[in-house]
């Protein structure tokens, strides 16, 4: 979706400077979700395909409250149901809204080989430019979340936007716009990082969760969109949420090191053979084609 | 007296490729070329302009891997073709041994060669399993977006193996064209037209001008 009121700071697979990077006061947006008040609700799900415009596609019931197994193309926004058994053998609902965290370093972009399909604005907010994609699925590949999903009918990607285009017109995102509990908050990075840490020293002090803590995992630069855990120890419990998310080492190796390396071996190999025909030329003559040797007859 | 006389072609050439020999290099050339440039495009912003002259990211990602299909059919058919006649045998070892001469166009000095020299037979090897390698790992990215989260190894194995198998490709292609079109003049025209001079079987592949001529003499 592209916000001409957004400037962008990084760009996917593009040659040269990037127009906004290095020259924003903007401040870098965040997505605060508290799961200790998330009823689970789908209050967010409803709002994201709704201001999104997604078409509705077909839900799958397995014996949970959840809507679905995953996000998918049309469904951005999907909160995951985990059961949980306490220590004492009680239970509790673990419940938290999953959509894109928009990473500060955002490995769907590490990856993605078309120009300016995946960019971030100055104001943190990872964007897919479906007009670009070209459908290759490679930042399925960089993702450390499982996020981008891909249409199969028109072979390009899709993933929660932030609502870039409420977000620049001053707007929260429509999710945040709908959450009964408040357990959404949406402001700068600085003031949700605030806020959640008060909470989570809240859940500790006053609540009896030891181990409450925030989600911001610096493996990615941070993210854009931050949890408040009952337990940050255990990310996982909240259906498989990574506890050290990262850009793939794979993905890290094939764009730095092999591409450079590759890229020199062309250029190194392309001299050399062009170095060797300027000293050694043709093994023989096209006169000589026709002769044997030493031009016998 | 020759061996082969159904080989000689006029004017003192002999047969070196067959119509389907050459039919299936060419396959394998043209699709190699399509799959070069649109892969060089996903590789490097700097040659992405290579897609859109190739009708655009979208259409190049979608034929990429169908005209992958025609090449890694194409090197197989070669390898039905001349997997024996790629095999190494002592003559290669001795013609390692004196690369150097090789490469400083001394060839009198190299050992006799047959029908393909041990650098070919590399270069057919070294294709054909960086062929097969493109192709496996190349069915990973094709269907990337289907692999369940669990699989996502495999996409993080994939496009790693399939660029490093490219280079060792491209690296292939790079020396092969050197070859055939600058250093040994004839070798172009042969893939082309089916013939090479006698003089040019006797110089690059004496074991091979033996083969059909029943002698090592050079060629009156």
């Amino acid at each position: 979706m592209s916000q001409a009121t957004l400037r962008i700071q990084k760009m996917s697979g593009h040659a040269g400077s990037v127009p906004g990077h290095d020259g924003q006061r903007e401040f870098t947006v965040c997505k605060l979700i508290d799961t200790t008040t998330c009823i689970g609700c789908k209050a967010c799900e409803v709002a994201c395909m709704e201001w999104n415009d997604l078409p509705f596609g077909e839900t799958v019931f397995d014996n949970t409250y959840q809507t679905m197994p995953e996000t998918r193309w049309n469904y951005w926004n999907l909160i995951l149901f985990n059961e949980h058994e306490k220590e004492d053998g009680s239970l509790m609902w673990l419940m938290r809204k999953n959509q894109c965290m928009h990473c500060a370093e955002p490995g769907c972009l590490a990856a993605c080989p078309a120009d300016g399909a995946i960019v971030q604005y100055t104001n943190g907010v990872v964007d897919f430019q479906q007009d670009h994609c070209i459908g290759c699925g490679y930042c399925i590949t960089g993702c450390p979340f499982d996020i981008p999903k891909m249409n199969p009918k028109t072979n390009r990607v899709f993933k929660c936007t932030l609502c870039a285009d409420r977000v620049s017109e001053s707007l929260e995102p429509a999710c945040i716009k709908s959450c009964p509990t408040g357990c959404l908050h949406f402001g700068s990075k600085d003031d949700m990082k605030d806020l959640a840490e008060k909470r989570a020293k809240q859940l500790r002090d006053d609540y009896g969760f030891a181990n409450a803590g925030v989600y911001d995992p610096p493996g990615v630069g941070g993210t854009g969109v931050i949890y408040v855990l009952h337990d940050a120890t255990q990310p996982e419990l909240y259906g498989g949420l990574p506890s050290n998310p990262k850009i793939p080492l794979s993905v890290k190796l094939w764009k730095h090191p092999l591409k450079w390396l590759g890229n020199l071996a062309i250029a190194g190999g392309l001299i050399g053979l062009f170095v060797h025909y300027l000293r050694f030329g043709p093994k023989a003559r096209e006169e000589e084609d026709i002769r044997p040797f030493g031009g016998q007859q | 007296m020759t061996t082969h006389p159904e080989q000689l072609t006029p004017h003192g050439h002999v047969l070196r490729y067959t119509l389907k020999e050459r039919l299936t290099h060419w396959v394998a050339a043209g699709s190699y070329l399509y799959l070069l440039a649109t892969g060089l495009a996903f590789w490097s912003p700097w040659l992405f302009w290579m897609a859109w002259l190739l009708g655009g990211g979208q259409i190049s990602r979608m034929l990429h891997p169908w005209v992958g299909l025609i090449f890694v059919v194409a090197v197989t058919d070669m390898f039905v073709m001349w997997w024996r006649q790629m095999e190494f045998t002592a003559v290669d070892r001795a013609w390692w041994k004196s690369l150097n001469y090789y490469i400083t166009n001394q060839d009198e000095k190299m050992p006799p060669a047959g029908r393909y020299n041990a650098g070919q037979k590399l270069l057919f090897w070294s294709f054909f399993f960086a062929g097969w390698v493109l192709l496996l790992s190349g069915l990973v990215l094709w269907f990337s977006d289907r692999l369940p989260w669990s699989w996502r190894w495999l996409r993080y194995a994939a496009v790693l193996i399939h660029p490093i198998a490219a280079l060792v490709s491209i690296a292939n292609f790079m020396i092969h064209i050197y070859m055939g079109v600058f250093a040994e003049r004839g070798a172009f025209g042969s893939v082309i037209r089916g013939d090479v001079s006698l003089a040019f079987a006797k110089r690059y592949h004496p074991g091979w001008y033996e083969e059909i001529v029943g002698s090592s003499d050079p060629p009156k």
